[in-house]
């Protein structure tokens, strides 16, 4: 289909692009952008008139798990795919802790062929590391990136051996694969809530700060002697902001993002016991919250991820220690990345820029023939975008959520938070995958 | 973010449910002690029954073990003419799978007017208090490392029966503060009525400096913890925590932060010893200093029906 979006702004961080023009598609692809005019006869089937509106790369989540297979009472690829869709979200990772886990082939490619077939939004699948995430067999890991794995991950489960971790490391080195961790060791994160003021006045059990940095600490030495290339999941703490930034500027092989939960949160919202709240990594202090929004507005956090976790109201009606981690997030990517911004006096770019441009630059060579133009908007590139009206604003109510999953902690009734923007439509490869009503 | 209102209380102000000695108005805090002061003589009368809760059912809903609470509050709502139910869900419902709200839900439908709640899990409580319908009165009898308030309202009972006034008192709370609701009930309470100096004593393991967010005076060392207190509150040493993860040995505990003649002649002559029961003798306490002359704890479980029965009178008469 050729589609023509008409009079937008069209704003991509990647190309420091901000200007008002018309964005061309056929094929799937951007035929033209930029100037206003009939670009040599070309004939739209479809015009979108974007005066007023922003026309920008679609976003590229690196966090957002689908529950499927195995979870669906709590998400289908269905729902989720058609909850990034109406959140801008045209590409994302998803974490291997399906049932069963993603340490297969197969369920690999079916996982990536079903999401194909719905055509909403693509699907960048990480592999499990070690065998059922147990942390003891290493994984057929170029097996799997054949059949689509960009990456290896242990999810949320940390790998306990330090030989295994390093052996780990070396073997994806080897073959230069992103291994993809979120810094927790296993015996200090065990934990509901981090550590502090809040934690001990009601009584729940810590996670300490030193979770997240000791396993920084470890996973630093042991890249330091493989080579091996890191992206670091959900930094929570300022601490661990910090010890990244050294790596970073010691020339160590590391990207890192930040969820949505913990740049706009802290312990203190967890009120009474509002399970809403349990998320993981736990929310932390004021100052950790103070220290990731400075860290990625400097590009020590490269990302800003949804962390997106669907989960039933029974998993959250439990008290708070016993309720399942997680919010969902990926129709609130876009509004958070904006009201961060906004909150920090950036601009426009790097808000977008931490949702697209540098998301994939996280991603790099692993996206293959797509690593040129996702997360942009460029002329012979794929036609993902997302239109969205700047102006507007909006607040949450669970049930108008695509996502199954209906648990927020910005939710209007509880938090009050007011958001920024509404996303009006999204093309995948030329497709349209979502429009506002 | 949306500032919460306190759960515990209605738009007026009063006291609905029982969740937390947190963030109770000191006049409140002080009504409860003083309607359990005249409940005092009732448990002196031969017939030891006011009406105040006829025709209202208490439901005893104790998701975790315990025997003394619960008894203490069943008989005190008895004694104030209650009809009292006892489930015992620890071994019930639950074990066949039942969630919390759904054993709720079916407990409301029988026309339960209160809710005395045990739950192993910190917040329980404040999730039943939630979903219950808006008649339902819940009173946290003790959940998980977060709040015991009775137990905290009884503590305050009898150090205001033996010391009069807070205002110039020195309180020590001794021994595995961390893992403690007693110890968060009374820290709060105690901060609300004045006291200027709360101490809490034990090794790092079990008294952890991040307890100084709750305005105490962290002492690792028992005698600087004790010297020249006015109220030494000891707490019960779990098993659990005695083999080797956070203690090597309950001997080397006791040898250092057990309360012996010796450590209590640091406290102030008049100093009154306290103890939420039941009590470790040789593990935590000296029988010497529990069956002593500064020890309060069997008046503190005699005060404990009278400030029960106080509660629950209290939040009968108060409608969400």
């Amino acid at each position: 289909m050729k589609i023509l979006i008409k009079n937008g702004r069209l704003v991509d961080p990647a190309s420091n692009l901000d200007r008002v023009g018309d964005v061309a598609i056929a094929n799937g692809r951007i035929v033209h952008l930029g100037d206003q005019g009939d670009f040599g006869g070309f004939e739209a089937e479809r015009t979108l008139d974007a005066t007023g509106l922003i026309v920008a790369p679609g976003l590229v989540d690196l966090c957002a798990r689908l529950r499927e297979p195995g979870h669906e009472h709590e998400g289908l690829l269905e729902s989720e795919l058609a909850a990034a869709a109406a959140g801008g979200v045209t590409s994302l990772v998803c974490p291997p802790d399906t049932d069963p886990v993603l340490d297969e082939p197969g369920l690999v490619e079916m996982l990536k062929f079903r999401a194909r077939k719905l055509s909403r939004c693509r699907l960048f699948p990480l592999g499990a590391l070690t065998r059922q995430l147990q942390g003891q067999a290493l994984t057929e890991m170029a097996e799997l990136t054949e059949a689509g794995c960009i990456g290896f991950s242990q999810a949320e489960v940390p790998i306990r051996d330090t030989l295994v971790l390093s052996r780990a490391l070396q073997y994806a080195a080897t073959y230069g694969y992103t291994v993809w961790l979120r810094p927790q060791d296993a015996y200090l994160g065990g934990g509901v809530a981090a550590s502090g003021a809040v934690a001990t006045r009601l009584g729940l059990s810590g996670v300490p700060v030193s979770a997240e940095t000791v396993a920084l600490h470890t996973l630093f030495e042991l890249m330091r002697g493989t080579g091996a290339r890191v992206h670091l999941c959900r930094i929570s703490s300022a601490a661990g902001v910090e010890l990244v930034r050294a790596a970073k500027r010691e020339g160590l092989a590391v990207t890192a993002d930040v969820s949505i939960n913990s740049l706009h949160l802290s312990d203190v919202d967890i009120g009474y016991f509002d399970s809403a709240m349990r998320l993981t990594p736990p929310l932390r202090q004021g100052r950790d919250r103070d220290a990731l929004r400075a860290g990625l507005a400097d590009g020590t956090l490269d990302a800003l991820v949804s962390d997106h976790m669907p989960v039933t109201s029974d998993e959250k009606a439990v008290p708070f220690a016993e309720a399942t981690p997680g919010a969902t997030g990926l129709e609130l990517l876009l509004s958070l990345a904006l009201r961060w911004a906004r909150d920090a006096q950036l601009p426009l770019q790097r808000a977008l820029a931490v949702v697209t441009a540098e998301p994939v630059r996280v991603l790099g060579p692993a996206l293959g023939s797509l690593s040129a133009s996702a997360g942009r908007l460029v002329e012979g590139g794929v036609a993902d975008v997302c239109v969205f009206d700047a102006d507007a604003s909006w607040s949450v109510t669970p049930e108008a959520l695509a996502s199954q999953g209906k648990h927020t902690p910005f939710a209007f009734a509880s938090s009050g938070f007011e958001l920024p923007a509404r996303v009006r439509c999204t093309l995948v490869a030329g497709h349209v995958a979502y429009e506002a009503a | 973010m949306l500032s919460k209102r306190n759960p515990q209380l209605n738009k007026h102000g009063e006291l609905i449910h029982l969740l937390s000695t947190e963030g109770l108005p000191r006049a409140i805090i002080e009504q409860i002690l003083d309607t359990a002061g005249s409940f005092l003589s009732v448990n002196d009368r031969e017939v030891k029954k006011v009406p105040l809760l006829r025709g209202k059912s208490v439901f005893n809903l104790f998701f975790e073990n315990s025997t003394r609470t619960r008894t203490t509050f069943e008989i005190a709502a008895k004694r104030l003419s209650a009809d009292v139910i006892n489930l015992d869900i620890a071994r019930s419902s639950t074990a066949k799978g039942e969630t919390l709200l759904d054993t709720v839900a079916n407990l409301s439908a029988m026309h339960a007017d209160m809710f005395v709640v045990r739950h192993s899990e910190s917040g329980a409580p404040h999730l039943i208090a939630q979903h219950c319908a808006p008649h339902v009165h819940v009173v946290n009898a003790g959940d998980g490392r977060h709040a015991h308030p009775t137990q905290g309202l009884l503590d305050m009972y009898t150090i205001r029966h033996f010391k009069k006034d807070f205002r110039n008192l020195t309180v020590a709370i001794v021994g595995d503060i961390v893992h403690s609701r007693v110890a968060r009930s009374d820290i709060h309470a105690l901060s609300i009525l004045g006291v200027p100096e709360i101490r809490a004593v034990g090794p790092k393991t079990l008294v952890p400096g991040d307890l100084r967010d709750m305005g105490v005076r962290v002492c690792h060392d028992m005698a600087e913890g004790v010297r020249d207190a006015d109220v030494v509150i000891m707490l019960r040493l779990q098993n659990e925590r005695m083999n080797g993860g956070m203690l090597p040995s309950s001997g080397e505990f006791f040898k250092h932060f057990g309360l012996t003649p010796d450590k209590l002649a640091l406290a102030k002559p008049d100093a009154i010893v306290m103890h939420p029961g039941p009590i470790n003798r040789g593990v935590e306490i000296a029988s010497e200093v529990a069956d002593g002359k500064s020890s309060v704890i069997l008046p503190q479980v005699t005060f404990g029906i009278a400030v029960r029965m106080a509660v629950m009178a209290i939040l009968a008469g108060n409608e969400a």
